[in-house]
């Protein structure tokens, strides 16, 4: 089961297996990991067969895409239409969305099985996928650790081949910190790139839909099937969607890579550096260049988050009231209770403190010393990566501070868990696609390579990983017991 | 920027704001993650920002796109509410506001 979507989608097309073949393989996959894993929330069994039996009728027919016959994942923050869609969230236990989420709708139209969906870091907060209402998810690699998150089923899954890609969503760090911990492919595209319709909301200024795959290959195809233009997101941007896999091949030749200084400081562990200037060392190689760049603003990207996220939360989960969908609470005295304690039972305990974080920063008296400071801190940082754009063609540093951690061991002090998306957070601060690409291994864990591009840059960032893929072969390393 | 502490009397009135009951045994855990986390933030007054406009969105040249208005919905009153708690005659129920 050890081989990428492409090579699947190949397969599919050479009448090699079925679509339903296939499918029924993950399927068994999913449910024989699920005890250990806990990567998914819900197992769409009956949905997956009936879009493989169509898939495979297209195949037979000759009228199949690229995708066609592909079994995928989505993570459960985004809405499938009669399908459970619980955003890891008690609140959420109970609903079934009443529509597709544009990203959903987009693979299912490409042809894609959908095999069900990924357990996450409740309501997409959380950096180790532990908030989840329905229990953590487990790294694959080691089932002690954690996944990463927010989208740690998602990460888990395709690393532990349960499915060749899955949909996924970064705030802060979401799809490429847990890529890392997993030794798998991830992209967040540019905000605006993919429609945020139907995907439950965070933090609206932040919030980006994209892809966790094996490969850079994979990756491309998948994001090119759920990028584009949607008039029901308002802050979904009118451009033409390049032809990821047609420029694939590319060579980096001549490539500018700035280094990104502020990554290599304190907190990078020396072992992960190391595997990091190995990596670097591949593209030189190649024939890119290397020249290290300042921004000396980007170490106040957390502080910043940690305001401007926070406030969005707020005001996005205020919908969460009892009244419409969601958890109700048992009997309330009166309509202030059918609020207060729907939502404190609804609601775990991160949850809650980022929604209390976001209302003290924008109540009155502390609007502008939290909120306004954030944001003009925001435009600092977003003003260092366009200078730092006018120099270089891409930037590339490590996706986190460590491999993969223990679970449990940094629940106690939410700092320590904040810390952890250090490196990430700047891309979405200033909207800018990124990826994280498997670059080795320490102690057995995996390493993720972040490259960040300017905005639109996708097909930049996904050429210069595939070349790094086609010269190294750590994105084919599955976890034992998992190949 | 304020100090970075929040006693208990703060923490009651934010969670109101919010529209979260709390019990009293965790007051003392929010003024601790709450208090940290205003201390992490407070870092920010490092910077400079001294005419600097704030950003609020990732994209300066996006505008707000303005539609023709139209009707593109159906009215899919049955299937949206069939999600609801407590629903009749197509209104959403809820605890007797006025007496």
């Amino acid at each position: 089961m050890n081989k990428t979507l492409t090579e699947l989608a190949a397969g599919l097309r050479a009448r090699e297996f079925s679509s339903v073949e296939l499918t029924r393989a993950l399927l068994g996959r999913i449910e024989a990991a699920q005890p250990t894993l806990n990567a998914v929330i819900s197992i769409t069994q009956d949905t997956a067969f009936a879009q493989a039996a169509a898939a495979d009728r297209e195949l037979a027919d000759g009228r199949a895409g690229p995708l066609t016959g592909v079994p995928i994942l989505h993570k459960d923050i985004f809405c499938t239409e009669g399908v459970r869609t619980t955003c890891g969230s008690r609140m959420l236990d109970n609903f079934i969305a009443p529509y597709d989420a544009t990203v959903v709708a987009k693979l299912k139209s490409a042809g894609t099985v959908m095999l069900g969906k990924t357990n996450m870091d409740e309501f997409a907060m959380g950096s180790s996928n532990e908030t989840s209402y329905y229990g953590p998810v487990r790294n694959p690699w080691n089932t002690a650790l954690v996944p990463g998150g927010s989208s740690g089923g998602s990460a888990a899954a395709v690393a532990a081949r349960l499915a060749p890609a899955a949909t996924a969503t970064d705030t802060g760090g979401s799809i490429r910190q847990p890529a890392a911990l997993c030794g798998v492919t991830g992209i967040k595209p540019t905000y605006g790139r993919v429609s945020r319709y139907g995907m439950i909301a965070f933090a609206s200024s932040l919030d980006q839909g994209g892809v966790i795959a094996a490969s850079a290959e994979d990756a491309a195809l998948m994001l090119r099937a759920i990028a584009g233009f949607d008039p029901r997101d308002s802050t979904s941007v009118d451009r033409p969607v390049p032809d990821y896999a047609a420029t694939l091949q590319e060579s980096v030749a001549g490539l500018k890579i700035g280094l990104l200084k502020e990554f290599f400081e304190k907190g990078l562990e020396a072992e992960n550096e190391r595997r990091i200037r190995e990596a670097l060392t591949v593209f030189e190689r190649l024939g890119a260049t290397l020249v290290e760049v300042s921004l000396p603003n980007l170490p106040l990207s957390v502080p910043a988050y940690y305001v401007v996220a926070p406030a969005e939360c707020s005001s996005n989960l205020a919908r969460y009231d009892g009244v419409r969908f969601g958890h109700r609470c048992k009997d309330p005295r009166d309509l202030t209770e059918l609020y207060t304690r729907t939502r404190a039972e609804g609601f775990g305990a991160e949850v809650k403190r980022r929604i209390m974080t976001g209302t003290y920063v924008l109540s009155a008296g502390y609007y502008d010393a939290y909120y306004l400071k954030a944001q003009r801190v925001r435009r600092l940082i977003a003003d260092d990566f366009a200078r730092a754009f006018s120099g270089v063609d891409v930037l590339m540093g490590p996706t986190t501070p460590t491999p993969a951690f223990a679970l449990g061991s940094k629940t106690a002090d939410p700092i320590t868990m904040y810390l952890n998306d250090i490196y990430t957070i700047g891309a979405n601060l200033a909207g800018l696609p990124a990826m994280s690409v498997p670059c080795g291994f320490v102690q057995g864990l995996p390493v993720g390579l972040q490259i960040i591009g300017p905005h639109f840059g996708e097909a930049r960032l996904l050429t210069a990983a595939h070349a790094y893929q086609r010269e190294t072969d750590w994105h084919r390393k599955a976890p034992p017991g998992y190949e | 920027m304020a100090t970075h502490g929040v006693d208990g009397a703060k923490v009651r009135e934010i969670a109101h704001l919010a529209r979260l009951e709390l019990q009293d045994a965790e007051i003392p855990v929010y003024q601790d993650s709450l208090s940290r986390i205003l201390s992490l933030v407070g870092e920010l007054d490092r910077a400079e920002t001294a005419g600097v406009a704030p950003m609020a969105h990732p994209l300066a040249d996006l505008a707000q796109r303005l539609r023709a208005d139209e009707v593109t919905e159906r009215n899919n009153v049955e299937r949206y509410q069939a999600n609801a708690p407590r629903v009749e005659a197509h209104l959403y129920l809820v605890p007797k506001v006025i007496e």
